[in-house]
Formats: C-alpha cells, sequence, structure tokens
C-alpha cells in the first residue's frame, strides 16, 4: 500500500508540473503589461520599466516561467501588490477559511448524498424515492449564491436564528461554538447541489448494482434484505460513488467561490475574485495552483481509498 | 490443390502492463509461432479452450491485429492490409457474436451495401441485384433488409453476417465461433448453410470453435491449439478417435458423450499455466500423465512434416 | 398499470419542464417586440418601487429601472449565454473524445493526460484564470464556462468511443473496406450522438448556473447590460432592504434550470434503451406472488414438488408465459435434469422455486412449490428467507458475476454460514476452508483469502458450490453450472458434483441445454419448449427411445462426438415467442408430424408409468414402452 501511494505521489508530479505550466500560460496572455495595470495609466515609463525589471517581465517566456516555478519551489510565491504581503501567506491564511467551509460541506454532501440514494434505489418507485428525487433535482436546479442570499433573509434577517455573515462574531466571537453557528448556513448552502448530485449517482450505481447477479446469490444465501442493500450492493457501488465524491469535491470547491462573496467568508475564493478586479496578477497565479495543487493530492487520497476498496485495482 | 492460406512463423505477444514510456512489465505470448497450410476449398478446424490464442490467431489472419512475427499468405501473395478494398476482397471474417457484428443503427440494406460499394464499386441497380441474390443464397427474406438488427433473432443475425461476409466475394472464410451463440436446434442450420454455401461457391473455410463435435462434423482437418500452439493437426475423423497428444485426448474424454459413464478424465485438479510465467518446456507437461524430465527441456515441435502432425515427445500410440 | 402510472407521472414531469421551459424561450425570444420599458433608462426618482406597483409590475431596482423588463432581457441573454456554451463544449468536448477513444494508443494517451490535466484543477479556479486573462465580459465568460466543461465531455465521449471501437460491427466495417472517417461518420458517431444529446440535456442547465455564477461575482456581463447573474449581483446589497429585487432574477434562474433538468431526464430516459426497456428496475427481495386460486395440491412425492407451477413477466401491455404449468418432482439422492433451448423456460423455472426471479418483470401467477410439507409460494418473505442456502441451496451459471467481486471467498463463505448458524468468525472460517477441501480446492487455507478475480473459473465455479452446500442442503437447484466452463474444466465439476450427491443423498435439479451432460449425471429429465415440459422420463429411456419429436429431433441435431464429418439433422424454422403463445402444440409449426388436432386445443402430458409426454402422435408408445 505505501508503495501504490509513493506511485500515485509520483505520477502526480507531471500533473502538478502541467498545471503550473497551464496557469502560467492562460496568465501569460493577459493583454497589455501588468506594470502598467499595477502602476496605473499616469506611471512614468521609466518607473514602468524598473518595475518591468524587477519582476522579472523583460526576460523571454520560457526564462520567466522557470524563475516564476524555481521561485515557487522554494516556497516564494512572490509578493502581492494590492495588499503588499507574501502571496504564500495570504493564500495559506484565505485557504484554512475555505477548509473549514467545504469540508464541512462535502462531509455533509457526501453522507446524505449516498444516504439518499441507497434510499431512493432500495424504495425505488415508492414515496421515499420520489421526495428525494424531487428534492434532488430542486437542489441541483437552485443557483447557490441564491439560495444563500434566501437562507439570509429568512434565517438571519427575519428569524434572527443564525448571524448573517462571515466567519466569526466581531466582538467576543472566536471560539468554536461561534464559528459553528457562522458556518451552519454557508456550509448547508454549499452542500445542496453536490448532496444532489451525489444522492443522484449513488441512486442509479445503486439500482445498476442490484441487478447484478452477485446479489441474487447473496438472496439464495439467505442474507437478509437490509443486509443484501448496505453491505453487498453499496460496497460494490461504492467503486462507482467513489469517483464521483472526488469530482464533487472540485465542485464544493468551486461552489465555495459563491458562497464566500454570499457570506462575507473569508476564503480563498473571494481572495481570488477581489484579486482579478484589481488585477492582482501573482495573487492569482499563487492561490490557483495552490488550491489545484491540494486538489490534486486530495484525488490521490481518493484513488488510495478506492484501491483500499475494490482488490481488482493493481496495487 | 494448392495452398489458399499460408501461415509461416506466424506469432502475437501482447504487452502487458504498459506505461507511457519504457518497457512494459511483462509479455504473454497469446500466439506461439505456427506454421499453417490450409488448401483451396478445404476447412481446416480449430479447437482449443478458452486462452489458447484462437481468436487472436484468427484476427492476425484478416489484418485485425498486426503480428508480432512471421508471414501470411493468401493465394500465394503475401497479406497486404495496405488497401482495404484489395484486402477484403480476398479474406473475410464471421463473427461469434452476430448481433453485435450488426451496427444497431443500420438497416440490414445499408449493411449489405458497404462491402459492395467499398470493396467492388458497384451502382445501385448492381448492389440491390447482388443482395437479393446473396440473401436468396442464405435463405433470407428480402423484407428484413429494412430492419434494424435488434429484430432478429441470432439465428437471423448470424446468416446476416455471413450474407455480409459473403457480399465481399472472398473465397476465404474465417469463422470464429459461428455458431457457439446459437440454440442446437439454430446452430444445426447455420452449420448445415456453411456447408452448402462452400460446395457451390467453392469457398476455404478456417472454422474455429471450442466445441470439438462441432469441429469434427464440419473439418477436413483440425488443428489443436493448447496455451498458444498448435500441439496436433490431422484429419479430423482421427483426430479424437486416435489422438496423438496427451491434451487432444483429455479433450476428447472430457466431452460429456451419452453412453458413456461419468469419470473425471484428470485425476487432479488442475489449471492453466500462469500466462505471464509459462514453465519451461511443454506447456501441458504440469497436467501431462506421460510428462518426464525431458518434457521440461524445449517447447516440442510439430512432427512429422506431413500427415498427422503431433509436437510430443511422448505421442500417443494405438495401444495407448 | 401502476408501472405504466409511474411512467405516465415521469413523463408529465419531463413535460412540465417542456412547458414550463418553452414559455420561457418564446417569452426571451419576443422580448424585442413587447411593449416593455427600456431596461437600461434609470431613474433615481423612482428607486426600489414594490412589485405589482402601477407601470412598474416587478417594481423597480436601486436605479429605478423597470424589472420585469430587465428581467426579460437578462432572461435572453443568460439563455443565449447557456445555450451557446453548452454547443461549444460539447462539439469540441465529443470531437477530442471520439478521436481519442477511436484511434486508442498513443493518440488516446496524449489527449488523455492533457484532459486529465485540465479535469485536475477545480473547475472554477480554470475559469476564473481564463477571466482573468481576458478580463472580465459576458463572452469572456461563456468562453470560460464552455472551456472548462470541454474535458468534461471528451471523457465521456471518450469511453461511449472506446466500447463502440471494439464492437464487432466496427471490424466488420473495416473488413467491408471502410476508411477510418467512414468508419467514425457511419459506424461511430450515430452511436454516440445519443450520448452527447444526454449529457448535453443534463449540463445545459448547469452552464447557465455557471454563467450566472461568473456575472454574479462581476466578471460576467458588465453593466448597464445585465444577465440574471449580474441582476443578482447587483440585488444583493439591498437584499435585506429590498428583497425583491434579489428573488425576482433568482427564481427566473430557478425556473429555467429546473425545466430544463425536467426536460433533460425525460430526454435521457427515452434514449437511454436500458431505461426504456425497464431493465433499470430494482428487483425486489422475492418475486411477486399474484396466485388468484388456492393452491393445487402436490402432484407426486419428493422432497422438493412443483405443482402448474406459472410464472410470467409483464413487460407494459406484455405477458410473457415464461413458465407454463410446469409439474416437477425429485427425491432425495436423485438428479433431475432439465434441458431446454434459450428461452424454454428452464431458468426460470428453477428460480422460481425460492423466489428468485426478478420482479419486475416477473410474477408467480399460479402453482405451487412444496418443500417437504412446505408451501413456498406465497410463503412470508422471512421463512423463505430462512429456508434460502440453507435447506434449499443454487448453483448459478457464470461464477465470476454470481461471486461478490469485493470479498474475499472465505468471506462469502462464513456469511453463507453465518446467516443460518449461530457460530463465531473463527469457527466459521475454519468450516469455510474445510468447504473448500470439500469441493477439492488445492491450499484451501491460502486460497479462502483469494479475491474472485484471482481464481480461473473452475475455481471459482468450485467456490460457487462449496457456497451451496455450506448449511448441508437437502436440494440443490444448479442453473447450467458448467455453461460458461471449458469442456476438461466441466468435466471436474460434472464430476464433483456426482460425487457429493451420491455421498450427501442430495436432490439435485439440474439445468442445461447439453444432451451430454444429462446422460452423464441425470437420473430423470424434463425437456421443456417454449415454458412447458413436453417430456420427462427416465434419462436412458427417454434418450434411447424418445417420444416427442422434438426431443428426438433435437438430440439428432446435436453432433456427437466421433461420428465423423457429416451433415446435421436441422430444425427448421424458431422457438415460439411465449408473448403470442398460439393454442396447442407449441412446436407444432416445426413439427413433421402436425395435424389439425395439434393446433385446436391443449394438449395433456399424458403420463404412463414413470414417464409423460405431451403429443397426440408421439414418436414411441408410451405403453408398448412400458411393457
Amino acid at each position: 500500500m505505501t508503495g501504490y501511494i509513493l506511485k500515485r505521489l509520483i505520477s502526480a508530479i507531471p500533473v502538478l508540473f502541467g498545471i503550473t505550466v497551464i496557469v502560467f500560460l492562460i496568465m501569460a496572455m493577459i493583454p497589455g503589461d501588468p506594470a502598467t495595470a499595477i502602476l496605473g495609466s499616469y506611471a512614468t515609463p521609466e518607473n514602468v520599466e524598473k518595475l518591468n525589471r524587477d519582476l522579472g517581465l523583460d526576460q523571454p517566456l520560457v526564462a520567466r516561467y522557470f524563475i516564476w516555478l524555481g521561485n515557487m519551489l522554494q516556497g516564494d510565491f512572490g509578493r502581492s501588490f494590492a495588499l503588499n504581503r507574501p502571496v504564500l501567506d495570504e493564500v495559506l491564511d484565505r485557504f484554512s477559511a475555505t477548509l473549514i467551509l467545504a469540508g464541512t460541506s462535502f462531509v455533509l454532501c457526501a453522507v446524505f448524498g449516498i444516504a439518499a440514494g441507497v434510499v431512493s434505489a432500495a424504495r425505488q418507485y415508492g414515496f421515499a424515492d420520489k421526495a428525494i428525487t424531487f428534492a434532488v433535482l430542486l437542489g441541483i436546479s437552485i443557483p447557490s449564491f441564491f439560495l444563500g442570499m434566501m437562507m439570509i433573509l429568512i434565517f438571519a434577517v427575519n428569524l434572527k436564528w443564525l448571524p448573517v455573515s462571515g466567519m466569526y462574531a466581531i466582538y467576543g466571537g472566536g471560539d468554536l461554538p461561534d464559528l459553528f453557528w457562522h458556518l451552519l448556513m454557508p456550509a448547508l448552502a454549499l452542500a445542496v447541489v453536490a448532496t444532489g448530485v451525489v444522492a443522484r449517482l449513488s441512486r442509479s450505481a445503486m439500482l445498476e448494482v442490484l441487478r447484478q447477479d452477485f446479489i441474487r446469490t447473496a438472496r439464495a444465501k439467505g442474507v437478509n434484505e437490509r443486509r443484501v442493500v448496505w453491505r453487498h450492493a453499496l460496497k460494490a457501488a461504492m467503486v462507482s460513488i467513489i469517483p464521483v465524491l472526488g469530482i464533487q469535491a472540485g465542485f464544493v470547491l468551486s461552489g465555495a467561490v459563491y458562497i464566500e462573496m454570499v457570506f462575507q467568508w473569508p476564503g480563498v475564493g473571494r481572495m481570488l475574485v477581489d484579486a482579478i478586479l484589481k488585477r492582482d496578477i501573482l495573487l492569482v497565479q499563487g492561490g490557483v495552483v495552490f488550491v489545484a495543487a491540494c486538489y490534486v493530492l486530495f484525488n490521490i487520497a481518493v484513488d488510495v481509498a478506492q484501491s483500499l476498496l475494490d482488490p481488482r485495482i493493481k496495487t | 490443390m494448392s495452398a489458399a492460406l499460408k501461415l509461416e512463423n506466424l506469432s502475437k505477444a501482447f504487452p502487458v502492463g504498459k506505461r507511457l514510456f519504457g518497457a512494459p512489465k511483462g509479455i504473454v505470448h497469446a500466439v506461439q509461432p505456427v506454421d499453417l497450410v490450409v488448401e483451396e476449398g478445404e476447412t481446416l478446424g480449430i479447437v482449443g479452450e478458452s486462452g489458447c490464442g484462437k481468436s487472436t490467431l484468427a484476427r492476425m489472419l484478416v489484418g485485425l491485429l498486426p503480428a508480432s512475427t512471421g508471414s501470411i499468405e493468401i493465394g500465394g501473395k503475401p497479406l497486404n492490409n495496405a488497401d482495404p478494398a484489395e484486402f477484403g476482397k480476398r479474406i473475410q471474417y464471421v463473427f461469434q457474436d452476430p448481433i453485435s457484428s450488426l451496427n444497431p443503427r443500420k438497416t440490414i440494406r445499408q449493411v449489405m451495401e458497404a462491402p459492395l460499394k467499398r470493396l467492388h464499386g458497384m451502382g445501385k441497380a448492381d448492389r440491390d441485384r447482388r443482395i437479393a441474390e446473396i440473401f436468396d443464397s442464405v435463405n433470407l427474406r428480402q423484407e428484413f433488409l429494412e430492419r434494424y438488427p435488434h429484430e432478429f433473432s441470432g439465428g437471423q443475425a448470424q446468416r446476416i453476417g455471413i450474407a455480409r461476409a459473403l457480399a465481399a466475394e472472398a473465397k476465404i472464410l474465417i469463422l470464429d465461433e459461428p455458431v457457439s451463440a446459437l440454440d442446437v436446434s439454430v446452430q444445426a442450420q447455420v452449420l448445415n448453410l456453411l456447408a452448402d454455401l462452400k460446395a457451390k461457391l467453392g469457398l476455404t473455410y478456417l472454422f474455429i470453435s471450442h466445441d470439438l463435435a462441432v469441429v469434427e462434423a464440419v473439418s477436413d482437418r483440425v488443428a489443436v491449439l493448447y496455451f498458444g500452439s498448435v500441439v496436433e493437426v490431422g484429419r479430423a475423423e482421427d483426430i479424437f478417435r486416435a489422438p496423438k497428444h496427451p491434451y487432444t485426448r483429455l479433450l476428447a474424454n472430457s466431452a460429456p458423450v451419452v453412453g458413456r459413464p461419468l469419470t473425471a478424465p484428470e485425476g487432479r485438479e488442475t489449471e492453466l499455466p500462469d500466462p505471464l510465467n509459462p514453465p519451461p518446456g511443454c506447456p501441458f507437461k504440469p497436467r501431462c500423465p506421460r510428462a518426464t524430465d525431458e518434457c521440461a527441456a524445449a517447447r516440442p515441435g510439430l512432427l512429422p512434416d506431413e500427415g498427422h502432425r503431433v509436437a510430443c515427445i511422448h505421442p500417443l500410440g494405438a495401444g495407448d | 398499470m401502476k408501472k405504466f402510472f409511474q411512467l405516465l407521472i415521469r413523463n408529465r414531469l419531463a413535460a412540465a419542464g417542456g412547458v414550463a421551459l418553452s414559455i420561457v424561450v418564446l417569452l426571451a425570444l419576443l422580448t424585442p417586440i413587447l411593449p416593455l420599458q427600456e431596461p437600461n433608462v434609470t431613474n433615481t426618482a423612482n428607486r426600489f418601487v414594490k412589485p405589482f406597483s402601477e407601470g412598474h409590475l416587478l417594481g423597480t431596482d436601486h436605479l429605478g429601472r423597470d424589472m420585469l423588463s430587465r428581467l426579460l432581457w437578462g432572461t435572453r441573454l443568460s439563455l443565449a449565454v447557456g445555450f451557446a456554451a453548452a454547443i461549444f463544449a460539447a462539439f469540441f468536448g465529443a470531437a477530442i473524445g471520439i478521436v481519442a477513444g477511436y484511434f486508442g494508443g498513443r493518440t488516446d494517451n496524449i489527449i488523455m493526460r492533457g484532459v486529465d490535466m485540465l479535469m485536475a484543477f477545480p473547475y472554477i479556479l480554470l475559469a476564473l484564470a481564463i477571466v482573468a486573462a481576458l478580463g472580465p465580459g459576458l463572452v469572456n465568460a461563456l468562453i470560460a464556462v464552455a472551456a472548462v466543461n470541454v474535458p468534461f465531455f471528451a471523457r465521456n465521449i471518450r469511453g461511449v468511443t472506446v466500447g463502440i471501437a471494439h464492437k464487432e460491427f466496427v471490424d466488420a466495417a473495416r473488413l467491408a473496406g471502410l476508411s477510418n472517417t467512414r468508419i467514425i461518420l457511419t459506424e461511430i458517431l450515430p452511436n454516440v450522438i445519443p450520448v452527447i444529446v444526454i449529457a448535453m440535456s443534463t449540463t445545459i442547465g448547469w452552464m447557465i448556473l455557471e454563467t450566472a455564477g461568473l456575472s454574479f461575482l462581476g466578471l460576467g456581463s458588465q453593466p448597464p447590460q445585465a444577465d440574471l447573474g449580474s441582476m443578482l449581483g447587483e440585488a444583493r446589497s439591498a437584499l435585506i432592504t429590498n428583497p425583491h429585487t434579489s428573488v425576482v432574477p433568482g427564481v427566473m434562474i430557478l425556473i429555467i434550470v429546473m425545466g430544463i433538468n425536467l426536460l433533460g431526464d425525460g430526454v435521457r430516459d427515452a434514449l437511454d434503451p436500458r431505461l426504456r426497456s425497464g431493465a433499470l428496475t430494482r428487483p425486489m427481495a422475492a418475486t411477486v406472488v399474484e396466485r388468484e386460486s388456492q393452491p393445487p395440491a402436490a402432484h407426486a412425492e419428493g422432497v422438493l414438488t412443483m405443482t402448474d407451477l406459472e410464472t410470467q413477466f409483464h413487460v407494459g401491455e406484455r405477458v410473457y408465459k415464461a413458465v407454463n404449468k410446469v409439474s416437477l418432482n425429485v427425491a432425495p439422492g436423485e438428479c433431475l435434469g432439465v434441458i431446454g433451448e434459450s428461452g424454454s423456460g428452464k431458468s426460470v423455472t428453477a428460480l422460481s422455486v425460492m423466489g428468485l426471479v426478478a420482479s419486475p418483470p416477473g410474477v408467480i401467477v399460479g402453482g405451487s412449490v412444496r418443500y417437504k410439507d412446505a408451501e413456498l409460494i406465497g410463503m412470508k418473505y422471512g421463512r423463505l428467507r430462512e429456508l434460502r442456502g440453507d435447506r434449499v441451496a443454487y448453483i448459478f451459471q457464470d461464477p465470476l458475476a454470481t461471486l461478490h467481486p469485493l470479498y474475499k471467498v472465505g468471506d462469502q463463505l462464513v456469511e453463507a454460514i453465518q446467516v443460518h448458524h449461530k457460530v463465531g468468525r473463527a469457527e466459521a472460517w475454519k468450516r469455510a476452508v474445510d468447504l473448500l477441501k470439500q469441493v477439492r480446492i488445492p491450499n484451501a487455507e491460502s486460497r479462502a483469502e483469494s479475491y474472485p478475480h484471482e481464481m480461473s473459473g473452475g475455481m471459482r465455479q468450485r467456490v460457487g458450490i462449496a457456497m451451496s452446500l455450506a448449511n448441508d442442503p437437502d436440494v440443490i437447484i444448479a442453473d447450467e453450472p458448467t455453461t460458461a466452463l471449458d469442456v476438461t474444466v466441466q468435466a471436474q465439476i460434472l464430476s464433483l458434483l456426482n460425487d457429493l450427491r451420491r455421498e450427501r443423498g442430495l436432490a439435485i435439479i439440474f439445468i442445461t441445454h447439453d444432451f451430454g451432460v444429462v446422460a452423464q449425471l441425470c437420473d430423470r429429465v424434463a425437456v421443456m419448449y417454449a415454458g412447458r415440459i413436453v417430456e420427462e422420463g427416465p434419462t436412458q429411456a427417454v434418450l434411447d427411445a424418445p417420444a416427442h419429436p422434438y426431443t428426438k429431433r433435437l438430440i439428432a441435431c446435436v453432433p456427437e462426438l466421433g461420428e465423423g464429418r457429416r451433415r446435421l439433422e436441422a430444425i427448421p424454422g424458431l422457438p415460439p415467442a411465449v408473448d403470442r403463445l398460439d393454442p396447442g402444440c407449441a412446436f407444432a409449426p416445426r413439427c413433421l408430424k402436425k395435424e389439425a388436432a395439434c393446433v385446436t386445443r391443449e394438449i395433456e402430458l399424458a403420463r404412463v408409468g414413470g414417464r409423460a409426454v405431451r403429443c397426440l402422435y408421439p414418436e414411441t408408445d408410451l405403453k408398448e414402452a412400458a411393457e
């Protein structure tokens, strides 16, 4: 197993390398030069040229890439000019907030999505199935940012049960219960879509598995129905559910951008949107590469989980 | 008689555990070097169990798989599938699964027209006439032409598959388990049809099957494949009645036959060798009751060069 | 009827989605000619007018612009952008996927590595990076959303293409002289298009959401132009004071996306042939029993006795009479062979015994199955479950499909034991290894730790047999247990089954299509045709002097080893479809001895001594044969 994890980690190196290339190339497409964008259109040509030299922008593209890559490998993601602080520090601060939000949502969507899918498949065409199917349809059709706004309106403004936005109360907050109450609405709003998708796929994966011959074998052995569904069928269905969870993690991370805007959550998504609007290129580059790298590592964990479940995968 | 099909030293090795760069982790020799000749107008049966390489062999013969070594001659000329239109006129293939060999979204007419158009460049009127002719010869009704494959039973679909192969007007047909997906009552219909067509059109067949009785019933000569090698070749009436290779005898004794009591011909519970790690020498040695240490030395070749040939250094005689 | 109703509801939902979507699309198309106020004319004196006010049906926004007008213009924009993105993504994704899937090898490898690389990003990062590079704007948002979706399409379509490219009809096309381009266009593409349409219908709603999302973030449409997303984004600051400015565009997005998703599901259901045939319905724990009459009395003695068993498949309006009044019995230590061609109902008969026929569509509509004194048909599920695998056990055909792929074979045996016996795991494991030894698996201790895919077909079937023996059953029902095996392995398995039966006094019902197997293993044989028993009797007697013309001709058309090259006695025609059975003998249309009487009325199974035949003009007079 250690060998397999090591193998997967090594195979991630070219992917990480490719990610930096893609991000770098996209950013190199930006028209005009960043120095003007940074200094504004009133800057003197001398200043622009100096800044370009400082940023290494007078070098050819390939050289610039390797300078950037080399610096990143040493932990230097550059400096955000808008915030005037190292990119990595800012990204790490913000990413921990995103991780709390997206992580909670991911766990919610996995648990409730799979459970709903299994119940739905086990009671196909029954009341539970129809109710779940309708709820799922509603869930995947509603924009998460709109849902978040409506939740604020209902639970924070009208009912006053939960705080409107932010991660901690401004005065006297900062402890775990405070975080929990602030987290509740954004995490739920973020989880809704992913839960719907997971439920849908779990349902069809379960239906697919329940028709298999080995399910009939289990029944022929006299295994009771609950065990047939929750052990035999779910275990086999997990083989196709786990990769979906891996993809959904990316969707949750993506959806977090909207939710962070709506709930003023101090996460990496909001940081990126602000950075784009301010043309803070190094911050965008660094943020995207960092989050993408974390996602790649997460997907390796997903692959490892899959190989633990399925002995047919060669480790 | 001249050779319709001649294989020399033909083999196929598949790399296993391919990587993007560098050597694969292992190599499976699906077909060991084979020399075989099929005479014009002959039916050569190829029999073997699953994993013996019989389908790989067949797919190489029609150019669907490139060979690793060796050469194939069709009608005296080396196989060349660079021009698919020329190639398809010389050799054709009938598939095991009749339904999946027909495109579900094409009518039977469209299926039938493809070889006529692409291989023979026929015009519309010629095509219609030719299709009608072929359909008559395989006992299919004209009205089937406008239907889609899912509307047919296995037996009918296999007739359509045979009709398509005939449309190419190739003289050699490779029949890859053509009846194993069919029920016995339909299987006999298709086998008889194949026999009639062969007599009428002077075809040459390479008939591949796992069913010994079927192969025996249709073939002039039979080649027995085990683990990628031809272990015995001989006349159909001799090969199962008086087998020379211990594996052929095991096959013949294993087939359930009415009136023969049930016995396990092999005392031990045996399995095929691991293809990634084959035993040295004769691959049948671990299962063979006659095996000696000599058998592990080298893979025996087919002897003698003519007639009833066997790849065994302890062949069965008349008394065994 | 119930299923029909359910299908109707499903279709009604799709129709409702379609209607809602059509109305929205129609309104969006008509927007330029509708008598609306200018969407971008500000009137700050009239800010935040509430909905349903004079002159402003949906009120006004923070700049006093008419919400209705802005909503319709915004809808128009959002729909256009969403559809454009979907078509763009589907086209490029499908093209890449088909090329990679069809050509395979290195082409595939390189393309898919690139696709994987793009999918290694959480998609919004890529979209944000693209927008960051191109600058905020609706067209750039469209490009970003489409571009991040290309890899999803490419991967999906590639998978489907690989499946199709390995089908035999593609090989056939190649041998018919078609070039690669032609094969892609005429053989692959027609089979891929439904998948593309399904993928589009299920992602188009999502693309509308995503473009709206980018606009919501201020990265899409720029003021004063507004799509639904930017309307929501602008309204956010006034969410608490004037919620209507948020609710109006939000609800519109919900309606559009919901409509698309409903319709998309309908499209998917209609295009996916598996869904259409109902194959994706979940089989229930036990076959449905809808028996109107009282169960008949057992027709014979035996440890297991079926009397007038009737099992049907109800598919839509059609009724397939798979098992039509079948009576069979088996005594301890006896092996009964049931022989027939595919579709004869032999397997359904076997599965009906313990209620293992998939329901829906299977329904047991009549007859009785008695295990000793217990009636199995209509028995309470809990009691039936206790008998399953304990007193009556099964061996199935394909041991790779019938064993659970993710459990060790030892664990699967342990489960079979623990379901019926309260024993600890260690004890059960010991018994499991013991069972593997009894079916002569070499190195049983280590083999118990193997997974099914690590074993050969013959070894897996031994595991299947071991599992059936786990609780020392009285009856074993073997449903073509050797059909998937090679002939040398089949011989091993048959002799093993024969030994076990003699050692343990098992009653075996052996389902097969092979007379050779029946002759070697079975004491008695029943021949089935079109759901009925046409002949029954001691194996030797039936084989020596078959009474039913079908039996006789079926035996004649099977080639037997050792008879040399010959012409076979084929039976012309096909077995009938069991949903359209004519009265009388089902074999009559193929029979050389057919008379008018054969097809006028039902023909009884005439029993004489140990033999029985369902024929008016039998080949062998059973009375004479008995004497």
